[in-house]
């Protein structure tokens, strides 16, 4: 764990692709770290406003597949509506984990992420909390 | 990480790791490098995700690494597996993320001395024409219907539209279109990702250049593909978009819960996969086929605004502007074909990602042109190196599944490549070395630094030596224009 803070993302290296650590002290955490950790690493600045709101409902799985179901949902309104959030509400309910994410139109964005992948992936328990690493194809 | 040492070289350019390595292989690994190229390797997990390839059920032996291998995020880039029908599996993972990136190549009877100072236009005339960039929407605004339509039909959907040529058609891979595409399996999202960015180039290493025919190597095979020394051509280097990227990431997940339905066990869940014969498999393969589909479809697009951008800025200054096709081919793809296993013939899906086909002589699917010579393989270099135009052999049937390289390979990470390249000072040495660069995104540009790749040379020189493919000409580039 990073004793820098309880939570947060770095940039490690890969050859051909991106890869990010992530850590939070909880799995809610870990989801919007890896969210914010993988829109850094693509340059999205956001539009000052209108602000905009998305309601996210998923499949509670294991942790990876809901870590990746919800960054490739993200990954779809980069494209299929130009959107990015930097404000996460949600939590696990019965089998579902949903709520809201609140953003903006990306005001510009310098590499495009073609989807966040399972390789390797595993989200791992320490006494802080939860640390992964995510590789992404660009 | 596979340490060297437990290779078996071969030849010079040869090597395998054998069934013995570890206990879950099902077949062996063949590499296809020199000892040089290997060692750029070392370091990182290329041979080890070649290992985990190597566990897919229903294998055909071996599983071949291409000289240009380096790390993918799951099955290595430059890897190519074959499965045997029809209980072998498929996997999205060991075709990719981006179905059908190719490369398309035009050539031209423009020579480059008459037009060297017109370059410069040329480069910004393609740099708006071609749209390119991280979320650039296209010319052409599809509907859902119209876009199942691109996914049956491919590039013919361009021709009846009136953006391509037949010869055009008749000289990409497959004619530019797979059968058995199904629309039906792709998902909303996915089509709702594709309306608008047919004719789009995106970013990353997906670029548009303009080359200069520099070397012939084969005089016959170059004269008949056009390819005259000192002569401008264009390569076209993209594939299926967000359209592809969406089925992948669509099947990806949907197959994590079906390898656990056909009890299969993989080291790796990005190789997750199902049989070719299961329901899954088979919608799998239909809408791979769609966007397969799109991307050739897409190329074309491309080539026809690059058409536009040479009318636009050579049109009255030289006798003649006109692009004509020499070959598309695609590097991430899965593809029913029959090849001799021992002795006899067999179908299998041959997944190759990052891998070019490189079928030899005598191939019924090439153009008539084409049949004598093999098929054209379009290897695109680094930004302000070579790339290079070869042909398949007979031996890549025998030895390959009749495939070759598909570039150079990266070798730096792209996190160390921003830290040690300045994107605005590469554009200004590329410039400087006659080289116009158009690009969306500096920090991108050091990404693709020439230093962050292979020696293209030494990739081409290693399966020319191994016998998978055959040199036609060298080429150099004289602009790039770069999302």
């Amino acid at each position: 764990m990073h004793p820098q803070s309880s939570s947060g993302f770095r940039e490690i290296a890969h050859t051909a692709d991106w890869e990010l650590e992530v850590w939070a002290p909880d799995l809610i955490t870990l989801l919007s770290q890896a969210a914010r950790g993988m829109y850094q690493l693509t340059g999205m600045e956001l539009s000052s406003k209108p602000r905009v709101s998305r309601l996210i409902t998923l499949q509670k799985k294991d942790p990876e597949t809901m870590l990746i179901d919800f960054l490739n949902e993200l990954l779809y309104l980069v494209d299929s509506e130009n959107l990015a959030f930097d404000h996460f509400d949600l939590q696990f309910k019965n089998d579902q984990l949903n709520g809201q994410v609140d953003g903006a139109k990306i005001a510009s964005i310098q590499k495009e992420i073609k989807a966040a992948t399972y390789h390797n992936l595993i989200i791992n328990q320490t006494g802080q909390g939860f640390i992964t690493k995510i590789v992404f194809d660009v | 990480m596979v340490n060297l040492e437990a290779l078996i070289q071969v030849n010079r350019y040869e090597w395998e790791i054998p069934l013995s390595y570890r206990p879950d292989m099902r077949v062996p690994v063949r590499i296809f490098a020199t000892r040089s190229l290997l060692e750029e390797i070392k370091d990182d997990k290329s041979l080890e995700q070649a290992v985990n390839a190597a566990t897919l059920p229903g294998l055909v032996s071996p599983v071949v690494v291409m000289p240009d291998v380096h790390q993918g995020y799951g099955f290595p880039i430059g890897g190519v597996a074959a499965t045997r029908l029809p209980d072998g599996v498929i996997s999205p993972g060991a075709i990719g993320y981006d179905i059908n990136c190719g490369v398309r190549l035009l050539a031209s009877q423009i020579e480059y001395e008459s037009v060297k100072d017109l370059l410069s236009n040329l480069a910004d005339s393609l740099n708006r024409l071609c749209p390119s960039g991280v979320g650039k929407k296209g010319h052409i605004k599809l509907k859902i219907n119209e876009l199942d339509k691109v996914c049956l039909d491919g590039s013919r959907w361009a021709l009846s539209h009136g953006y391509a040529s037949e010869q055009d058609v008749r000289r990409t891979e497959e004619g530019g279109r797979l059968d058995g595409a199904d629309p039906s399996k792709v998902s909303k999202r996915a089509k709702e990702r594709g309306l608008q960015q047919l004719g789009t180039l995106g970013a990353g290493n997906h670029f548009i250049e303009v080359d200069v025919i520099d070397q012939i190597f084969n005089t016959q095979a170059a004269q008949i593909m056009g390819l005259v020394p000192g002569n401008l051509a264009v390569m076209i280097h993209c594939g299926s978009r967000g359209f592809g990227h969406q089925i992948c990431t669509d099947y990806v997940r949907e197959f994590q819960a079906a390898v656990k339905r056909y009890s299969i066990e993989l080291p790796d869940r990005e190789l997750v996969c199902a049989p070719l014969s299961s329901p899954e498999g088979k919608n799998y393969l239909g809408a791979m086929r769609c966007a397969a589909n799109f991307a050739f479809s897409n190329r074309q697009l491309l080539a026809h605004f690059a058409r536009q951008a040479f009318e636009e800025a050579l049109a009255g200054k030289i006798p003649n502007w006109h692009l004509y096709q020499v070959y598309d081919i695609a590097h991430n793809m899965g593809k029913i074909e029959t090849h001799q296993v021992e002795g006899k013939p067999v179908e299998v899906c041959v997944h190759r990602k990052g891998a070019t086909r490189a079928f030899g002589p005598g191939f019924q699917g090439l153009p008539s042109e084409y049949r004598a010579l093999g098929q054209p393989v379009l290897v695109p270099g680094s930004m302000g190196t070579a790339s290079w135009v070869l042909i398949g052999t007979s031996e890549s049937m025998m030895r390959s599944f009749g495939s070759t390289c598909h570039g150079a390979g990266r070798t730096m990470s792209r996190k160390k490549a921003k830290k040690t390249v300045w994107g605005e000072d590469l554009r200004k040495e590329l410039q400087a070395r006659g080289i116009h660069i158009r690009a969306g995104s500096m920090a991108g540009l050091a990404e693709e630094a020439p230093q962050a790749y292979k020696d293209v040379d030494a990739v081409v020189e290693t399966v020319y030596k191994a016998g998978i493919a055959d040199k036609v000409a060298r080429l150099r580039p004289v602009a790039v224009i770069k999302g």
